[in-house]
């Protein structure tokens, strides 16, 4: 056999190679097909392996840039009670984005490398942390709004063809699930309190829901993504059904707030069984994406200094490590 | 790596006495006592565990998917393992 | 509650909810994502036992956000600003080392503050062990880390006499308390490759201060950034 193999020309070894990747994408299509997760090590198409490495990461930014409009909050929360809740909530965003660059490493990209895209700007994180946080009342927004458009997005994410990504969806909306109550139940608080915590609360929902309708992403007809990331089940429904699915969740609980969403187009349409809902400023959207919102230059650059100012930290770790034979090979 | 990148662990957590170490995660640490207190912090902060076990990435030697036919097909083929390869008549209890 | 328990509750409830804030000033900016969360877990243990101790003496939020200055009885030790990340591990290994031996001999001990100790002795446990590890990797790491570590300890060491004036309502022997902590700290600086400050443990006027509502310059302006919201509106609900 080695002597056949030897006169093998190299055509033909190319052919041979190009019907192994073959029959590798159609075992990945079939598992994909039939609801199977992708594992690490498996052979994935190319295109498939960096769209999930560009989501996780952006994801797992997301979470940590997310910490710092409502770590704003926890030296100035108004209660002790509120006080533990809201440290919980960021710790816990803290822990999300570890699970999500854990599950983006193991397809081979490094956290060092994804933080450096981060903070160099070549990766994005989700625009709606680029608002301020201007008062108490937007530490509830952010939880009712912009968690539960997290949660809508998140939830079908626990199926998701890649396994370790699906798998820390899983832990994650777990955990989630007291962040949307905690937000809920602070601007219920508000809202049936004093005038002045009345007016706080309207004026945080006024503020946060079209930024949380955005959150959802263009319109299906200009996404540019979508069509492929469901095909390959990293996604499980478009932007525009999602976006329908967390109007048609919100707006009972916005009355049972006692709070009214600014969108006078905003009624329930009988023959559709959904919400009608007004135009979204996509013009808004793209300029906060470009940096142009209210504080991109400021999150990305706390987010750099913290990192630059831990870095003798992490160099004396190591170094401790090294010196004493404790460090991993 | 650079000095100031800590190495990846792998994180088992045992979620309570009796059950097999679960593979968890992976987080970053300098060294394994480190691993282990960050995999506390990370892995167990709501009570989801009753011991840990941290293990270097690069300790891990993994099957290879390519591998699979060779490696686990010779299993596939003896369901005499399973309990369910053998019919009792019904009404028989206790096995 | 006995009457007599209050000035001790309030003494140590305020020590845990001052650190417990200034941790919480961590967020979003530790120097690795793994420290973010170590320090949320510390800050919470210590509100938690905070809150506690606060709710024997009275309502803890009228007694966390309508008190002044003045009458808050922590250690200066613990409203000292968090400095860099060193600083922050010299002060929790001081305070931590502290709270785990008067922790520890009251849970001994049959005063109506056992059961609860007995239950902080266990986070405090945690607390310390972080601090001490760290104090190990900073101390003998880097030449930078070195530095910026011994500048930490010998920076708070004067506030550290005062955790030893006996608190009223507290009964734990304190030469005890003292020559264990001592021991503890000296032992733990010394596997770092530090050197034990040598300076007064204590100024002139910082003697028992914190303890008799005396306190430094940066803890006003933290608890005015901790009550204004809460103050701007008198009677409201959260």
């Amino acid at each position: 056999m080695a002597t056949a193999a030897a006169h093998r020309t190299t055509a033909e070894a190319q052919a041979g190679e190009a019907e192994r990747t073959a029959a590798y994408e159609a075992a990945f299509d079939a598992a994909v097909a039939a609801d199977e997760r992708i594992e690490p090590r498996d052979w994935m198409p190319d295109a498939y392996r960096a769209s999930l490495v560009r989501q996780m990461a952006q994801h797992a930014h997301s979470e940590i840039i997310g910490m710092q409009p409502e770590a704003n909050w926890i030296t100035r929360a108004p209660s002790l009670r509120r006080k533990a809740i809201l440290m919980a909530k960021v710790q816990d965003e803290a822990g999300h984005g570890l699970y999500l660059y854990s599950a983006a490493e193991t397809l081979g990209t490094g956290r060092e490398e994804l933080l450096d895209k981060l903070h160099s700007g070549r990766q994005k994180y989700s625009s709606i942390f680029n608002y301020p946080t201007l008062t108490w009342a937007d530490v509830g927004a952010i939880g009712w709004l912009v968690d539960g458009a997290a949660i809508t997005n998140q939830v079908p994410l626990c199926r998701c063809s890649y396994g370790p990504y699906a798998r820390a969806m899983v832990r994650i909306c777990k955990e989630e699930s007291f962040h949307q109550r905690q937000g809920y139940e602070l601007l219920l608080h508000l809202s049936k309190g004093t005038p002045e915590q009345h007016a706080m609360a309207q004026d945080a929902v006024d503020r946060w829901w079209w930024p949380s309708l955005m959150m959802f992403g263009p319109p299906d007809d200009e996404s540019a993504h979508s069509a492929q990331s469901m095909a390959w089940k990293i996604k499980r429904h478009s932007n525009d059904e999602l976006r329908q699915r967390f109007v048609d969740i919100a707006v009972p609980q916005a009355e049972a707030l006692g709070l009214t969403l600014p969108d006078p187009d905003l009624r329930w349409n009988e023959e559709r069984g959904q919400y009608d809902f007004g135009a979204i400023d996509w013009d808004e959207f793209w300029n906060v994406l470009k940096g142009n919102g209210p504080c991109n230059e400021q999150r990305i650059s706390q987010r750099r200094t913290a990192h630059e100012e831990g870095a003798w930290v992490r160099e004396a770790a190591s170094a401790y490590a090294a010196k004493h034979g404790k460090a991993a090979a | 790596m650079t000095n100031s990148d800590w190495p990846l662990w792998e994180v088992f957590v045992r979620s309570r006495r009796g059950l097999s170490h679960t593979h968890a995660g992976s987080l970053h640490a300098p060294d394994a006592e480190m691993a282990l207190r960050n995999a506390r912090d990370l892995y167990t902060r709501r009570s989801e565990g009753v011991s840990l076990w941290v293990v270097p990435s690069s300790a891990i030697t993994a099957s290879s998917p390519d591998e699979k036919d060779p490696f686990f097909e010779p299993a596939a083929d003896k369901p005499y393992r399973h309990p369910t390869f053998y019919e009792i008549p019904e009404g028989v209890r206790h096995l | 509650m006995t009457a007599a328990l209050a000035p001790a509750a309030l003494a140590l409830g305020d020590d845990a909810l001052v650190l417990s804030h200034r941790l919480g000033e961590w967020a979003g900016h530790a120097p690795v994502l793994e420290e973010e969360v170590a320090l949320a877990n510390i800050a919470l243990d210590l509100l938690g036992q905070a809150r506690i101790l606060l709710s024997l003496v009275g309502d803890e939020d009228e007694l966390a956000y309508l008190r002044e200055e003045r009458a808050f009885r922590n250690l200066q030790l613990v409203e000292q600003p968090n400095g860099d990340f060193a600083q922050t591990i010299a002060r929790q290994l001081y305070f931590s080392t502290y709270q785990g031996l008067l922790y520890g001999q009251l849970a001994a001990g049959d005063g109506e503050l056992a059961p609860l100790a007995a239950k902080a002795v266990k986070e405090v446990a945690y607390h310390q062990d972080h601090a001490e590890h760290w104090t190990l990797r900073l101390g003998d790491g880097t030449a930078e880390s070195h530095e910026r570590m011994q500048r930490g300890c010998d920076t708070l060491w004067r506030f550290t006499g005062e955790m030893f004036q006996p608190v009223e309502g507290v009964d734990v022997d304190w030469q005890k308390l003292e020559a264990g902590w001592r021991e503890s700290v000296g032992a733990v600086l010394e596997r770092a490759t530090l050197t034990v400050p040598e300076g007064p443990q204590s100024g002139a006027w910082s003697a028992g201060a914190g303890r008799q509502g005396l306190h430094t310059e940066p803890f006003g302006r933290m608890i005015a950034e901790m009550q204004h919201l809460h103050r701007s509106h008198p009677g409201a609900t959260w």
